[in-house]
């Protein structure tokens, strides 16, 4: 095949402005394969709801026929096991649940909830930083100044990472996330790179620290709980701690930015919406949703595997090959969704594969939509007269982990808050 | 505020017991156990559960994720 | 040309729905939904609007919600003519109408008969009388049940273990009772699930702390001098001291009222053909008198075309929809009701799903999982087919199990899945009990391809 196939022209660079048209395309074979060796991509709605429940589908990459590239970077190192993301049950339910059992309900079903007002305070103070640069040049770019160092300073936050620490912390993630970058990734001479591995031992022995005195003196953050093992299943080795943590750390902060910044993007392409969001906070709870369909943080899930011979509309796909189920084509398949095309956060009965589906379903979900949820409306009251400069604007290459690098916006200013 | 989940539906993905903990609990791992009637001032973590239920199985007055199916016009005063 | 009857119907017929539970009320709000205009009038025989009746068993006796506080939420005004607190006693199928307990007559075009089940007494009546004896199904039920474990009873005795008994006695226990649970087969659930399952949810009880006898039978109910319930007397000699009984012993079919009617009513339900409309005792299906949830009996395509009774909660709504969208809709629009059977239970902290027929499954092989662990899939099969499945804790694999029933996928199952354990290589026998025997167990029951149900001689259990 050429570079011309189908899913070369969706995985290059040059498509991610808009790769939306190449998955319409897409979706009229069901089951594409290209390559000899190449993925099987499944672009259907039903047919990705489908294998998300299936038992057959393994998310263990040591199954894969042949492993080759994969597009979605893991966040461990060579030295830290693998995260349950890239496990099957049972070892991926036993970690996910102890994990959970730092996180959510039934154990620390507040966990979340507790952190709105937290949340909203450190979107506060975010956007008081923006006000003097608006106040300047009337320019900002939302990726750098706003998305990025929100998320990072709720999982220091959430982890129990103490506040005079998180600058450090900060660092050693904006270290190791510009290392995920494809265009570097796979030289491992890269200074990039090498700046990325120092920066993941320096985390590492960090969170192991950490780890030690939170074992010794445990407080209500979640590295105490994860230590401490409330669940049945007991805790977790300090390994798996740092495992776990460190994709927490990743996987939920890359996903966050992009949704935000995916997010004002969008509204301010529509900004009919925006002016209703400004108007009704609540707006943002469908809002957010409609983004997960729409332009979803995560594109395709790229490193699936049959562990047997199935069948998907009518094609064979042999046992070890890799399937990429692509998310953000089935969002978008009009046998599922009317007007696919249309951002519409009225639409009824939106279930959408933002976040998968199935026992992998993103675990991060109720933060991350809280964390959006709470952004976009801050933005939306608080900017005054936010408009795009550069439309589209320059993308981030991972095809996976899709959104804007910078999101430039020119703003007259920015508005006092409003109230606590 | 009357609530109801279709527990058919539910597959223990917990995002109301998360984002709306009075009012949706879990029970051991997947067993959701809720308050069928809730004060309004748990309307609005209602709403954020409702609309974040990936499987969309929750009904509650005023605020069902289904109410697409269109109402009707054409009724006789 | 002539304007076809169900424009008509929809723009001005009356349409009466007997039992205002949720059936009833799914039904309602979706003949208003596709436009219809005309009158309705919702007839029920408790006194409360229309509520929620699984979070009665579980959330209420878990001190999570009021037993009075279960009302359905309304996904749209429905504009009706509320009949509360009277029983339909009698239809008259020639003059269509329903007569009430009060007296009274309502005329109709159109019927929907959704008047559910009940729970089934306990057979002696005066002990059934004793003060501190329950059921739990309505609920006025649920508010005296909960009255009385509020007060901190010594002991509360469950007389079955399907699945209501095992909810009722996991939330006792989770409110730190005393709990002895009577049930006449070898293990809780063993007429819904087989004996392989019922194990595991013998080991749940246990370890609940439930004390679970098997294998016998509750002989009578013994009250003291004024009448208050003070002991169980069991079919092995024992005797164990109580003072709050429950009796669990499945459910009974509300159809005693259409008894004479001309209807295909009795014991088992009221039999309908796929597009919910009423057979009549001829085995003629008739025109304007439609069934819909627990009452309905009707036949299902996988699995032969023989008569399916649902004691199913979603069974209630999918079959309310079709039944009203049918009883507005010209023959060619009908749709047929094809709901895959499914069920859930939460007891014990665990989360107990099925779908298919299990009770149809002659072995079944655990696909997922592990049944010491309490988490796993079983597959049932029949005949070389996947029938159904059950799952502990795993509810999230189920659609892809659904899908091998719809499509009649071969058992046993022979490809490989995630989380398989060596004891899931083969099958074994599912070991339901002698299906002849009665039993309280099983919340679908598969009931021959008569429309007639000339196997049961109808006898109302009351007068």
């Amino acid at each position: 095949m050429t570079d011309s196939s189908l899913l070369r022209r969706i995985t290059d660079p040059a498509s991610r402005a808009d790769p939306y048209p190449l998955y319409e395309e897409l979706r009229r074979t069901p089951v594409l394969h290209e390559e000899e060796g190449g993925a099987y991509a499944v672009s259907r709605y039903h047919d990705i709801l489908a294998l998300l429940h299936d038992p057959r589908i393994s998310s263990d990459d040591r199954r894969l026929a042949d492993r080759g590239d994969d597009e979605l970077p893991g966040p461990e190192g060579t030295v830290l096991p693998p995260s349950f993301i890239r496990l099957d049950p049972p070892e991926h339910d036993r970690l996910r649940r102890i994990a959970n059992s730092a996180f959510g309900p039934p154990h620390r079903p507040h966990r979340i909830d507790g952190m709105r007002g937290e949340l909203a305070g450190i979107v506060g103070e975010l956007l008081d930083g923006l006000a003097s640069a608006a106040a300047g040049g009337g320019e900002i770019d939302l990726v750098d100044e706003f998305a990025y160092p929100f998320p990072v300073t709720v999982i220091c936050r959430l982890l129990g990472v103490p506040r005079e620490d998180e600058p450090r912390f900060r660092g050693w993630v904006d270290v190791i996330v510009a290392g995920l970058d494809p265009e570097t990734r796979h030289d491992p001479a890269a200074p990039a790179q090498r700046a990325a591995r120092q920066a993941r031992v320096q985390l590492g022995m960090y969170l192991a620290g950490l780890v030690e005195e939170r074992s010794r003196e445990p407080r209500d953050d979640m590295l105490s709980d994860l230590v401490a093992g409330r669940g049945p299943d007991g805790a977790m080795s300090t390994m798996e701690v740092l495992s776990t943590a460190v994709l927490l750390l990743i996987a939920g902060h890359e996903t966050t930015v992009n949704l935000i910044t995916n997010g004002m993007l969008t509204l301010l392409r529509h900004p009919e919406h925006l002016e209703r969001l400004r108007e009704d906070a609540a707006y943002g709870v469908p809002v957010v949703e409609e983004l997960l369909r729409y332009e979803p943080p995560v594109q395709l899930l790229p490193s699936r595997t049959c562990i047997t011979d199935i069948e998907v509309h009518g094609v064979t796909i042999p046992e070890g090959a890799r399937i990429w189920l692509m998310l953000a084509a089935g969002n978008r398949d009009p046998e599922r969704f009317a007007d696919p095309g249309r951002f519409d956060p009225d639409r009824p009965d939106n279930e959408h594969l933002g976040f998968g589906s199935g026992v992998h379903i993103c675990f991060g979900a109720p933060l991350a939509r809280l964390e959006a949820q709470i952004a976009l409306t801050e933005l939306a009251r608080r900017l005054d007269g936010p408009r795009l400069l550069q439309d589209p604007p320059p993308y981030r290459l991972s095809p996976v982990l899709r959104g804007p690098r910078h999101l430039p916006l020119g703003v007259d200013g920015v508005r006092p808050r409003q109230d606590g | 505020m009357r609530i109801v989940v279709d527990l058919n539906r539910c597959q223990g993905y917990a995002q109301c017991a998360f984002l709306a903990p009075e009012v949706f609990t879990l029970h051991g791992e997947e067993s959701l156990v809720y308050a069928p009637w809730a004060g309004d001032e748990h309307r609005e973590k209602v709403a954020r559960a409702v609309a974040a239920c990936p499987v969309r199985a929750i009904t509650a007055d005023g605020l069902d994720a289904d109410e697409e199916r269109p109402a009707p016009a054409g009724r006789e005063a | 040309m002539h304007e076809p009857y169900h424009e008509w119907l929809r723009r001005e017929g009356r349409i009466v729905v007997v039992g205002a539970s949720l059936a009833g009320l799914r039904a309602a709000e979706t003949l208003r939904a596709e436009g219809f205009a005309g009158s309705l009038t919702m007839i029920g025989d408790e006194p409360h609007p229309p509520y929620d009746r699984p979070p009665l068993s579980k959330a209420v006796l878990l001190g999570r919600a009021a037993p009075d506080r279960t009302e359905l939420p309304r996904r749209r005004e429905i504009d009706a003519d509320w009949r509360l607190g009277v029983a339909a006693i009698g239809l008259d199928l020639a003059g269509r109408r329903v007569r009430l307990a009060d007296g009274g007559e309502v005329p109709y075009d159109r019927l929907l008969i959704a008047t559910g089940v009940r729970a089934r007494p306990w057979p002696d009546e005066d002990e059934a009388r004793l003060d501190g004896v329950f059921v739990l199904r309505t609920r006025g039920d649920a508010v005296r049940l909960h009255r009385r474990l509020k007060a901190s009873p010594r002991r509360v005795f469950v007389i079955g273990a399907g699945f209501t008994g095992s909810e009722i006695a996991s939330a006792c226990r989770q409110q730190g009772l005393a709990v002895t649970v009577a049930e006449r087969a070898d293990a809780p659930l063993v007429g819904a699930l087989g004996s392989v399952v019922g194990a595991v949810a013998a080991d749940l009880h246990r370890e609940g702390g439930v004390d679970l006898r098997t294998n016998v039978q509750v002989t009578a109910l013994e009250g003291d001098r004024v009448g208050r319930v003070r002991a169980a007397h069991l079919s092995d000699g024992s005797v164990v001291e109580t003072d709050v009984v429950v009796v669990a012993l499945g459910a009974v079919r509300n159809t005693e009222w259409l008894a004479g009617s001309g209807l295909a009513a009795g014991p088992r339900g009221v039999a309908c053909d796929a597009g919910c409309r009423a057979f009549d005792v001829r085995g003629i299906v008739t025109d304007d008198v439609f069934v819909a949830g627990d009452v309905a009996r009707s036949p299902h395509p996988l699995f032969g075309y023989q008569f399916l009774s649902l004691e199913h909660w979603g069974n209630a709504v999918a079959q309310a929809e079709v039944a009203a969208h049918n009883m507005i809709s010209g023959s060619s629009d009908r749709r047929p009701h094809l709901w895959v059977p499914a069920f859930w239970s939460s007891q014990f902290g665990v989360n107990i799903k099925s779908i298919g027929v299990p009770s149809m499954g002659t072995e079944i092989m655990i696909t997922q999982g592990s049944l010491a662990e309490r988490r796993f899939v079983g597959v049932y099969g029949h005949q070389g087919r996947v029938i159904a499945a059950v799952s502990f804790d795993n509810t999230r694999w189920l659609d892809f199990y659904q899908r091998l029933i719809e499509t009649g996928a071969p058992f046993p199952v022979e490809f490989t899945t995630v989380d398989r354990r060596p004891e899931g290589r083969r099958p074994v026998p599912a070991a339901f009990p002698d299906p002849s025997l009665p039993t309280h167990g099983p919340t679908v029951t598969v009931s021959g391809y008569a429309p007639s149900d000339r196997r049961l001689v109808f006898t109302p259990a009351r007068p």
